[in-house]
């Protein structure tokens, strides 16, 4: 017998759908900019391990020369971003959908877990729950990573008008690191999350299109035994 | 937590197929919609090298950034010790030579009485006004900072002290300071150039500005990028309309603000 279990709330869906394009545009016009003073690297001393970017990576996506434009588009695609995420934020909050985001004290030990399954260097099944320690520590932590870049990215643009904000991130030219640092943050988490997502299948990625998942079950199954077994982050 | 929404319900594969399909179509379209959206805004007749709905939005965020700005808004300082050369960036207006013992800063404005006026002045009388120094970050718009020692007088003292920038309470809403050659130009709004950070500038780091870097006289202002920071002013016009910027017309914002 099949049954359908609601899992993922309209709302949710549709914010996390904006997102994900405006986000990718922010990150691209935010290359423009970085283009145009492109001095941060991963290394010590002498040795760099990597430079962001290689003149290759600019090459390929046509990438210099576009400051001016970069600008244009990052400080009107910052008005959509910032709004979705704190309309977002305001939605968990309302709907108690934070329940199941927030972290607890048993997060950290359990997303600990969740990494030694993925790896297959556990067995015992993971916590049959919507979400899971892991994620609960991923879609918060990506959600301060935003507010971090609303921020840092405030201190750049208003630095005269916000010197107190500028000041409290250490600063003009370390706002403009951690800026970077939080969109490198963005890609790694794209990475992982898309890579949990190929990995959980089908149920668990129409979910969050169209907002439930079918559990298969001889008996009625209960609600906190019917989310994908797999993670997603 | 269980809910009756999160309650399972048994379901049947056609009814299960049904939603299915409605909701990748909604998304589908949506997706079609957002990127026709998207094409539509890349595509629209530059204005001043930007798509011009971008422009309006530059503007808005423009009249927030003004809404909120204040004299009382004030750059960080730094020890002295810290300031260092800034680079040089750039050397439009600055390829004609310069005689700067015949160069005089032409003053274009309306006098208290309404009546407009053109008044020169040396660098003598600039020098004469109240001298400030504060050591500031300059900003690129490129995105790296320099942090400099700079002296001069305040664009507010040279207002109060001559007033050509209209009679009280129907003051110009615009200045342009434009090079001698008029190869370099730029707009400010007018309580920008009244702040009290913005001077007009003759000293950097303890000596006479050199000529690549504005001499005999240079705009300094920590509430702008260092685009608005014009070199070797030649002449400074009080406007009722915004005035063109160099920088401006080649796809930046005009307010440039910080």
């Amino acid at each position: 017998m099949k049954y359908i279990q609601e899992k993922h709330p309209l709302a949710i869906r549709w914010f996390h759908w904006i997102n994900f394009p405006v986000l990718a545009l922010m990150i691209w016009s935010g290359l423009w900019i970085y283009w145009a003073n492109d001095v941060y690297r991963l290394g010590w001393g002498r040795t760099t391990l990597l430079k962001f970017f290689p003149q290759s990576f600019y090459d390929a996506f046509h990438m210099d020369h576009k400051l001016a434009q970069g600008m244009s588009w990052h400080f009107v695609l910052m008005w959509v971003f910032a709004l979705n995420g704190l309309l977002y934020v305001a939605y968990t909050l309302l709907s108690g959908e934070w329940r199941y985001l927030l972290p607890n004290r048993h997060s950290f030990r359990e997303a600990w877990q969740v990494v030694l399954h993925d790896l297959r260097l556990r067995k015992e099944p993971l916590p049959p729950r919507k979400f899971n320690g892991a994620q609960q520590l991923a879609y918060t932590g990506v959600v301060l990573m935003g507010a971090g870049s609303l921020l840092t990215g405030l201190a750049i643009f208003r630095p005269t008008q916000f010197p107190w904000l500028t000041t409290a991130l250490g600063g003009y030219e370390w706002a403009r690191i951690e800026h970077f640092a939080l969109t490198i943050g963005y890609v790694l988490f794209f990475l992982m999350h898309v890579t949990q997502v190929v990995r959980a299948g089908w149920n668990n990625f129409r979910a969050m299109v169209a907002g439930f998942e079918v559990v298969e079950a001889p008996t009625p199954p209960t609600p906190e035994k019917t989310s994908s077994p797999s993670a997603t982050i | 937590m269980s809910t009756l929404e999160n309650t399972p319900q048994p379901v049947e594969d056609e009814a299960l197929q049904r939603r299915s399909r409605r909701s990748f179509l909604v998304a589908g379209i949506s997706a079609l919609a957002a990127l026709g959206g998207w094409r539509w805004l890349a595509t629209r007749p530059d204005e001043d090298g930007v798509p011009w709905p971008l422009r309006r939005v530059l503007e808005a965020n423009q009249q927030l950034s003004e809404a909120y700005f204040s004299n009382a808004h004030l750059a960080p300082v730094f020890p002295r010790h810290r300031a260092r050369m800034p680079r040089v960036n750039g050397k439009a207006g600055l390829r004609t030579p310069l005689d700067t013992a015949t160069w005089r800063l032409r003053v274009e404005g309306i006098g208290p009485n309404g009546v407009p006026q053109t008044k020169e002045f040396t660098l003598a009388d600039i020098q004469a006004l109240p001298q400030v120094e504060m050591t500031t970050d300059l900003k690129c718009i490129e995105g790296w900072s320099t942090v400099v020692h700079w002296a001069g007088a305040r664009f507010a003292d040279f207002v109060a002290r001559y007033p050509l920038a209209g009679p009280a309470g129907q003051q110009l809403p615009y200045v342009s300071l434009v090079t001698p050659d008029e190869q370099y130009y730029v707009g400010f709004d007018m309580a920008s150039a009244l702040h009290p950070q913005t001077l007009l500038c003759y000293e950097m780091n303890g000596a006479p500005l050199t000529p690549e870097h504005g001499a005999p006289l240079r705009l300094v202002s920590p509430v702008k990028y260092g685009i608005k920071n014009i070199k070797r002013i030649g002449t400074i016009r009080f406007t009722s309309q915004r005035p063109r910027d160099y920088w401006a017309v080649r796809g930046y914002d005009w307010y440039a603000g910080l």
